[in-house]
């Protein structure tokens, strides 16, 4: 049976990829081939099969928390409680409310399929988001903050499904309290025990084994940590992604980080690929057979329903429009966790065993149609936003990182040397305002933020009140003095290094005073002139010191003509003279006089004894 | 045959008049491996693995040079400070040239009368050239008596600065080829004896 599934993952995803679907629908796809609806070569075992597979969902949880910066965490504490707050109660709401008054449901029933519907795909979304490079912005960190959100709700909502029990409760309602109370004693005392044992204990267990130099070893280990979290979880009752979540939150600065990472990868790309098979495998169409408008209706009024509360969140939040509509289009859909809620909600009398077949069915197909969601957001929605420039109209990045250099502007020169200072371990924040290619930068994995350098805010959040260093890397004329100028008057305690494009541009530079103005051209083209001096027959120590001659006198005049540019006469007269004199200072001329003479190498005559 | 390593250093190359001939003399022998510095490193970076590897790959050591201030070229003292290292050239487990031989192979502007406690000079070339027979020493390597062309500034005919060059070359082949008496050697305190 195994055989099965990776087959169909085999074949699936790279077709996937290549129609151009992505590969969490292909997974689905081909669990739906495979499922009991039309190839029937996977069966009722599918479940226990999900179960296995959410691992990968846990796995997810626990690379996203050791990725996770606890600052930045605590950062996002507003947007995790008051988004996730808001979503999580509007939508259960707006579901109950509808499923109530439409389907004629009780209020229980209704209240617990609104907690249900309101659990949002961790997995695919995160994925996807990932895959293309959305998770950083503005909107993907919000659709985060919700998820995150509803990791941690579903702990209450597990304690508070049983209590909607609508007939033959198997607690009274007393012992339905004091179980409140001890689960509400169990999660936080596995919380801490996480911790304290992520600080405490597991880091010198993993320095024993790191010092073994077995490779498996610390693999072996990195899955037992992963699946002991989500043991202790399961037995208390708690959600296992949010165990493992806390568990890489808590390793996330041990310096074993990496290495933890690189691990568990693989694991959690395959056991994740494996769940969205038997989610798609999970769909089951005799149901949808039996009433195919009733199914769509539903799908339907789920996704509409959610994305209308979340449009309404958006708005309120004062979000801009592509922000705004990642959010709602990232958070549609029904989750994962609805499939665990809903099976609880059935064991605990909350639903009946329709009601989940039904939601089940929902749900997955609502999952199911996540990734076309995003395609349609990705090549409809989101060009209509792109304006004239060619740059969507999005709202500059958080910057979340400050260090004593900034690099405005990450073309060929910026970029040169941000990786020069980063191979000597100097770190530098990086701004660019050209958002495609931000993106790129992105998914090459360099930290670059988008925004617009020539601004005061932009440069104030990049962290200029308390750098050193502003690199001003940039070749437009006017946005590069516009920086300088803001510098200056803002942040004069900055050291700007400026890049010319022109000799125009030099001349500007080093009027409002800059001293370090580089220009583009002048260096590659000494090299150039350098090889080319060699070729012509003079020997390499000559071309060299020539060339570095020529390099000093021509800035020596850059900065003289600079002064008397606005002087148009003496300009040019000046400019002519110093042609000539470069030339006369360089060439050996009979009497001696070049500063290219070097005489110190010439013999000269000894004093007879 | 063993072979050799010439590392020649002259800044100003196309001003040269005898160290130019010296080096033109030896290319082109077997088992002798020429190599000019300021052409090959031109901004005095030297990629010390590479170097290193050559030293190991020859086994006599010859820096050829014009005698600048009792001292070599700039760029060879660099490679001396960056390739000798602790480890590969002395130190513990520093014993990649022990055993190896060294030779200075220079010109000097003055006479040989004035490398004496009556000349301009005051001191012996031996005495000036102790930096180099040190470090060799302390490489474990054996320090041979020096080439030595005096008088390079008078000298002006093409005849006497060519025949410089045919001797430098006899020098390096009996060096290579192993023709020399190293006990007699060990007396001179030239290498060529015409030099005194």
């Amino acid at each position: 049976m195994a055989l099965v599934y990776l087959i169909a993952a085999v074949i699936a995803v790279p077709t996937a990829k290549k129609i151009g679907l992505g590969s969490v629908l292909g997974y689905l796809i081909a669990g739906v081939i495979i499922g009991p609806s039309v190839l029937t070569l996977v069966g009722a075992e599918y479940s226990e099969v999900m179960h296995a597979a959410e691992f990968g969902v846990v796995m997810m949880l626990f690379l996203v928390g050791l990725e996770l910066d606890p600052r930045r965490l605590w950062q996002l504490r507003h947007m995790i409680f008051g988004l996730g707050t808001a979503q999580v109660v509007l939508t259960c709401v707006a579901v109950g409310l509808s499923t109530y008054a439409a389907l004629g449901l009780s209020i229980n029933t209704s209240i617990a399929l609104g907690l249900i519907f309101a659990m949002s795909s961790t997995a695919i979304v995160l994925q996807t988001l990932q895959d293309k490079g959305l998770l950083n912005t503005a909107g993907g960190q919000s659709v985060f903050s919700v998820l995150l959100f509803q990791d941690i709700a579903v702990i209450p909502i597990l304690i508070v499904l049983p209590m909607l029990a609508v007939s033959g409760t198997p607690l009274s309602p007393q012992e339905a309290e004091t179980s409140g109370f001890a689960q509400a004693g169990l999660i936080l005392g596995s919380v801490i025990s996480i911790i304290l044992a992520g600080r405490f204990f597991v880091r010198p267990l993993f320095r024993f084994v790191a010092s073994s130099g077995v490779r498996e070893a610390f693999t072996a280990l990195a899955l037992l940590i992963v699946i002991g979290v989500t043991l202790i979880m399961e037995a208390v009752g708690l959600s296992a992604a949010l165990g493992t979540f806390l568990a890489g939150i808590v390793l996330a600065d041990s310096e074993y980080r990496h290495q933890l990472e690189a691990d568990i990868e693989p694991f959690k790309a395959l056991l994740l690929g494996l769940f969205f098979i038997s989610v798609g495998a999970s769909i089951d169409f005799g149901l949808i057979a039996a009433s195919p408008l009733g199914m769509f209706t539903g799908v339907l009024s789920l996704i509409v329903l959610k994305f209308l509360v979340l449009i309404v969140i958006a708005r309120v939040m004062k979000f801009e429009t592509s922000r705004a509509l990642l959010f709602a289009v990232s958070l549609a859909q029904g989750g994962e966790f609805a499939f665990v809620l809903s099976s609880y909600a059935l064991s605990s009398h909350v639903l009946s065993a329709e009601h989940v077949a039904y939601v089940n069915a929902i749900v997955a197909l609502s999952l199911a149609s996540a990734p076309i969601l995003f395609l349609v957001l990705e090549r409809i929605i989101l060009p209509r936003f792109i304006n004239a420039s060619g740059n969507d109209k999005r709202e500059p990045d958080t910057i979340d990182e400050h260090h004593k250099i900034i690099i405005a502007g990450f073309g060929g020169f910026g970029s040169t040397i941000g990786r020069l200072l980063r191979a000597n371990g100097i770190q530098a924040t990086v701004l660019e305002s050209d958002a495609p290619y931000v993106e790129i930068l992105r998914k090459v994995g360099l930290k670059v933020f988008y925004g617009d350098a020539a601004r005061e805010d932009l440069l104030r959040a990049a962290g200029a009140a308390h750098a050193s260093i502003l690199i001003v890397a940039i070749g437009d004329t006017t946005s590069s003095l516009q920086i300088v100028e803001i510098a200056k008057q803002h942040f004069p305690h900055l050291s700007i290094f400026a890049r010319a494009s022109t000799r125009e541009h030099a001349y500007q530079l080093i009027k409002h005073g800059v001293r370090a103005v580089h220009r583009d051209t002048l260096g590659s083209a000494l090299d150039a002139g350098e090889s080319l001096l060699r070729e012509c027959g003079i020997r390499a120590y000559q071309a060299r010191r020539i060339t570095q001659l020529f390099k000093d006198l021509d800035e020596c005049f850059l900065r003289k003509l600079a002064v008397l540019k606005d002087d148009q006469p003496s300009y040019m007269a000046f400019a002519k003279q110093s042609i000539q004199d470069l030339e006369d200072l360089l060439m050996h001329d009979s009497e001696n006089r070049s500063l290219n003479r070097d005489s110190g190498w010439d013999p000269v005559p000894t004093r007879t004894p | 045959m063993a072979s050799v390593l010439i590392l020649f250093a002259h800044p100003a190359y196309q001003k040269s008049r005898i160290n130019r001939v010296l080096f033109e003399a030896v290319q082109h022998l077997e088992n002798v491996t020429c190599v000019d510095l300021y052409e090959e490193s031109p901004s005095l970076f030297f990629d010390v693995e590479k170097e290193q590897k050559r030293l190991v790959a020859h086994d006599i050591i010859v820096f050829q040079h014009p005698f600048y201030w009792y001292s070599s070229p700039a760029i060879l003292k660099e490679w001396q400070d960056l390739v000798l290292e602790y480890g590969f050239a002395y130190g513990p487990g520093g014993t990649a040239l022990t055993g190896k031989s060294f030779l200075s192979a220079i010109t000097t502007g003055g006479n040989a009368e004035a490398y004496c406690r009556k000349g301009y000079n005051y001191f012996s070339i031996r005495e000036l050239l102790t930096p180099f027979e040190q470090t060799a020493r302390l490489c474990g390597m054996h320090y041979l008596p020096p080439f030595v062309i005096h008088g390079a500034v008078a000298m002006s005919t093409p005849q006497e600065i060519l025949s410089h060059g045919v001797r430098f070359k006899t020098a390096i082949i009996s060096l290579r080829d192993g023709l020399i008496n190293h006990e007699t050697l060990a007396q001179q305190a030239y290498f060529n004896a015409e030099a005194q």
